[in-house]
């Protein structure tokens, strides 16, 4: 433990797990028949309405109001690429799509990380109030985004920096996004931060490692299947988030994410609703990349044991 | 597991990359001093419609405009009026928020259009609604709709156009037999249902009991539970109760697709009470030819107030009073500007300047001329009430829809919401 | 500060600064606060550093949640315009008006049903997948609707619940068997269930992936131990996995019963808050946007605000339970 560890998920040697001879470490024995019964039960619940989304998205408005979305799935089929063709050709499709990266890395970035910090101290800090800070924490959690929107912008609006006006610019999207998901970030990383053993952070400050080298080397590293779901979360909401970039960009902005370019695809009325089924499917790529990416920190003792009863 | 380490730098380096190219590639803003921002409700292929018609403008004057549709007006200028960031010209959802912006001194008025020359190009009662209390021009038409339109498949509607509503009502209780109904009703559409049937009740509002009754409903003075607004609710009521699928359809069928059984065969209905843009979703929704379907004016039901025609139609305002807004505000009132929409279909004009030959098909051509010619024209009551009330409004035409025994209950409901909604 | 409005046009500064600069900015702000704070002695460092390390959140916080909650509570004691005092007449509006008092009812629904399903589903998916091979299939699935736009989700869901049994989805399996279609979104005593169902649908994966990312914290000796102790699975899950498990459900429970509280957007699309359905944050985004009354928007909000207290109380006990053992 004197030795300087590397800031790495997986170097925390802290308490080596025991080299294990079985693949099937952590899984119990062979799951019995109603265990495979339910889950695929579930899927095939789950996965109907989306499948009836995907089906939808390759069929004309005309079909899809004429039979429903399983009949397609049978000869002839009358499948068209129309809607995708028309969505991915919209004008400042790609554009609006790296704007969406603009918006959403960031944002993630600044939330887990400010969240991170703040979760530590809540958990293993001593300060007055604490407690009752934490409850105001979580308890913002309820506000909704709506009656937020008035109060800030018009704080905006009155501050400035010389020529640089926050209102308008990709900083406010940012910014916006961060203090809309503190709550629930600060929340999810406190629980999981304060169930970590104290033994190992008493043992870390004998060591003589400071808050610091503690926060980055043991609560971090420990905390990675928690923070992988909030990157996942935070990653999502501001990915499918109009009303923010919406409000806080302004109108006819260049930095105008995805989620903008998007929701102008029917006419005044709804019309020409099935290019939204396209769009959903095309929108959620990104998402589910990340989701997938990120599975992999969702393995069984990668936080070496550390969680005891 | 150094190989994870490894993967997750690939990934940093890919993202960056990826950006670094994005960053590369996209082109500079344009200077903001020439360009103007818009913001509209005209989305998909609207906006495309939209920006056809303010390219010439662009070309002639070197300004460039920059085009957002929006499908929350209220919300997003209500929120631009906290944030100070708002577009240059904007479309407006409705007269009463019109009215209220200019208050606050956001929405600056329009002294430099010619009242009278805008005024004497519309049709009557459009110009007026765009004046504020202090009687300044705050918002001006550009588009327009007619409502009141009754569409029918010419292959099963063999009438004609009849001349009152009895003689329709017995012309179609003639014709109805079997699986076919008289009517296709659908009130469905997200948050705003409800609001086909309150066109519905203002057609027979204005016709059964004339513009004054209709004026003094709009302004809060004619209670709903009066004799001559339940009689209107009663007359909805029988075409609701001859109306295929029953009350479950009425309320549970996107007004977009109501119209399909029209277009099947045997037909489901002979009839549909709709505006003018409906031809957009007969098109896309049941695949109708514009040979499928044509549409008579919703006939008179008192004589004494013929010609009675309601619409609609879209404001548009001014936020910054910048030259390019002034500019693109007088180019788009042109009838050389709207006759670009108009050949592009889905517009009707609110100029009546653009001549009816520009129109692209029958039916187009049709409902500018009733525009341009109607005697006593009424815009859309729901939309100049105040917001509680119009929602109010909506919900009731749900509820009763779904259940017309209530209507007393639901009439005193609206009575209550009434003296509540118009208090300033 | 021309400066820093160019910075932000030149995309590629900004392309760097999104990758490299705000991560290194954030590390650096704590590396420098702890050089900082070791040099002021043992107890004013102990003292300053919780603030410090809590200084960006509470800043973000604070502005752009705490100042609009406290703005909110005050403007639900005026009036429409916002500038005289009504004391408590928005509140006695509140809780005397038939419909927005059904609106509280439907919240109580949403409320206890939403986490109910959500938790339970959540966790059992999470449970069972862990112990399968198709882990990943399963996982992905549940979580594909979370990635849906609540419009798509709106156009599915309404052609799941059509009236029409030629197109809806449901009511195609109820011809099936025979019997007459329901109007599934227009009867006032199944139609919240089937908007709450929607709900369910979309935030099963919420659940799942927390509950899952909590249960891959525990200790694999000690499952290991307690099935050498000759524990069958269900008593592992029992007796191991589900005590150790109960703070991330809370977390998860918690969240969940404040998304039902602000659920919003599926009753929008889907009913309109027609046949019974409306919420109080529906009613709360009416006021403000359509019918132009801040004041009432934010006594509904204030209200909302109220209704978390008891869930948050609950909150407090845990935490000082789990302070106690560890």
């Amino acid at each position: 433990m004197t030795q300087v560890p590397v800031l790495s998920s997986t170097d925390v040697a802290l308490k080596p797990p025991p080299p294990k001879p079985s693949k099937r470490r952590g899984k119990a024995g062979r799951p019995a028949g109603p265990v495979h019964a339910v889950l695929v039960l579930m899927m095939v619940l789950w996965a109907i309405p989306a499948l009836g989304l995907l089906v939808a998205s390759f069929r004309t408005a005309a079909e899809t109001n004429k039979s429903g979305w399983w009949t397609a799935l049978v000869p002839p089929y009358h499948f068209t690429f129309s809607n995708y063709d028309y969505v991915l050709n919209r004008a400042g499709f790609w554009d609006s799509f790296v704007n969406s990266l603009f918006i959403t890395i960031p944002a993630t970035v600044l939330v887990v990380m400010i969240a991170a910090f703040a979760a530590y101290a809540f958990a293993w800090m001593n300060f007055p109030m604490r407690n009752v800070l934490f409850v105001v924490v979580v308890g913002l959690l309820v506000v909704p985004l709506q009656v937020t929107l008035i109060p800030v912008l018009s704080l905006f609006r009155d501050f400035q920096f010389g020529d640089f006006r926050l209102n308008g610019t990709i900083l406010a999207v940012w910014l916006a996004h961060t203090g809309y998901g503190l709550p629930f970030a600060v929340y999810l990383l406190r629980n999981y931060m304060g169930s970590l053993p104290r033994e190992i952070f008493e043992s870390a400050s004998i060591d003589g490692a400071g808050p610091a080298t503690a926060f980055f080397r043991i609560a971090v590293p420990m905390s990675v299947p928690a923070l992988a779901s909030l990157v996942i979360f935070q990653f999502l909401w501001v990915w499918n988030d109009l009303l923010v970039a919406l409000v806080y960009l302004g109108p006819a902005s260049e930095n105008s994410p995805l989620s903008v370019t998007l929701a102008n695809l029917t006419t005044n009325f709804g019309g020409n609703w099935q290019f939204v089924t396209a769009a959903a499917f095309v929108s959620m790529i990104v998402p589910i990349v990340v989701f997938l990416g990120l599975q992999r920190f969702f393995i069984r003792g990668i936080t070496g044991g550390a969680v005891k009863g | 597991m150094d190989q994870g380490k490894r993967r997750a730098g690939i990934a940093v380096v890919a993202v960056a990359a990826l950006l670094l190219m994005a960053a590369c590639t996209s082109k500079p803003g344009t200077t903001p001093n020439k360009t103007v921002t818009v913001v509209g409700s005209w989305s998909g292929a609207e906006q495309d419609s939209f920006l056809a018609m303010v390219a010439p403008f662009e070309k002639q004057s070197g300004y460039k405009v920059k085009y957002q549709g929006s499908r929350d007006l209220q919300a997003q200028l209500t929120t631009g009026i906290a944030s100070g960031n708002l577009p240059d010209v904007a479309g407006l959802p409705g007269p009463g928020p019109m009215k209220e912006w200019y208050a606050k001194k956001a929405l600056k008025p329009l002294n430099f259009l010619d009242f009278s020359a805008y005024s004497s190009a519309t049709p009557p009662g459009f110009a007026d609604l765009g004046k504020a209390d202090d009687g300044k021009l705050i918002g001006v038409f550009t588009k327009a709709a007619v409502k009141g339109l009754i569409y029918y498949n010419t292959k099963d509607w063999k009438s004609g156009a009849p001349a009152t509503w009895d003689a329709l009502n017995t012309a179609a209780q003639a014709a109805a037999t079997g699986q076919t109904k008289e009517w296709c009703i659908g009130i469905e559409s997200g948050g705003a249902s409800g609001w086909p049937g309150t066109d519905w009740l203002e057609d027979i509002v204005l016709r059964q009991a004339g513009p004054d009754v209709y004026d003094k409903w709009v302004k809060g003075t004619q209670t709903w539970s009066s004799p001559e607004i339940k009689k209107a609710w009663q007359t909805f009521g029988e075409a609701l109760t001859n109306s295929y699928g029953g009350s479950k359809y009425v309320v549970n069928t996107a007004f977009n697709k109501a119209a399909n059984p029209m277009f099947k065969k045997p037909p489901g209905c002979l009839l549909h009470h709709q505006a003018s843009f409906i031809t957009d979703f007969f098109k896309n929704e049941a695949h109708a030819a514009p040979a499928d379907y044509d549409f008579f004016p919703f006939p008179d039901i008192n004589p004494s107030y013929t010609g009675s025609v309601t619409g609609g139609g879209d404001l548009v305002g001014m936020f910054n009073d910048k030259p390019g807004a002034r500019a693109l505000l007088k180019y788009l009132l042109t009838p050389e500007a709207q006759a670009i929409w108009v050949k592009r279909g889905g517009f009707i004009s609110a100029n009546k300047g653009v001549a009816i030959d520009a129109y692209p098909d029958a039916a187009s051509k049709k409902a500018a001329d009733l525009l341009q010619k109607a005697k006593v024209f009424r815009f859309d009551g729901s939309d100049q009430m105040p917001g509680a009330m119009n929602d109010a409004f909506f919900k009731a035409v749900v509820s009763f829809a779904g259940d017309q025994g209530k209507l007393d209950s639901i009439l005193s409901g609206l009575d209550k919401v009434q003296k509540d909604a118009y208090k300033k | 500060m021309q400066i820093v409005s160019n910075l932000f046009a030149n995309r590629l500064f900004l392309a760097i600064f999104v990758v490299f600069g705000v991560p290194l900015c954030l590390v650096g702000y704590i590396l420098l606060v702890e050089i900082v704070v070791s040099r002021l002695g043992r107890k004013p460092a102990a003292a300053i550093r919780p603030w410090l390390w809590l200084g960006p959140a509470l800043l973000f916080l604070g502005v752009f949640l705490l100042f609009p909650t406290i703005s909110t509570i005050v403007s639900s004691f005026k009036d429409k315009a916002g500038v005289e005092w009504v004391g408590l007449d928005n509140y006695h509006w509140f809780f005397t008006t038939e419909g927005t008092l059904l609106a509280l009812r439907n919240n109580v629904l949403w409320a206890v049903f939403l986490p109910l399903l959500v938790v339970t589903l959540g966790l059992v998916i999470a449970v069972l997948a862990d112990r399968v091979k198709y882990e990943r299939v399963v996982k992905t699935t549940i979580f594909l609707p979370m990635a849906i736009s609540f419009v798509a989700a709106g156009v599915i869901w309404k052609l799941m619940y059509d009236i029409d049994p030629t197109t809806g989805t449901l009511n195609a399996v109820v011809n099936a068997f025979g019997q007459d279609p329901v109007a599934w979104l227009s009867t006032p005593s199944i139609d919240n269930f089937m908007l709450i169902f929607v709900g369910v649908w979309m935030l099963a994966g919420f659940a799942m992936v927390i509950l899952s990312s909590g249960l891959k914290g525990i200790s694999t000796e000690l499952l290991e131990a307690a099935r050498i102790d000759g524990c069958n699975e269900w008593q592992v899950f029992r007796k191991i996995s589900l005590p150790l498990l109960r703070p991330t459900t809370a977390v998860v429970a918690t969240t969940v019963v404040i998304f039902a509280l602000k659920t919003f957007d599926i009753v929008y699309v889907m009913t309109s808050g027609n046949f019974n359905t409306q919420v109080i944050g529906y009613q709360m985004y009416k006021e403000l946007f359509a019918y132009g009354d801040p004041a009432r928007s934010a006594t509904v909000a204030v209200v909302l605000l109220l209704a978390t207290v008891p869930v948050m109380m609950v909150n407090v006990r845990r935490f000082r339970q789990q302070e106690a053992v560890r």
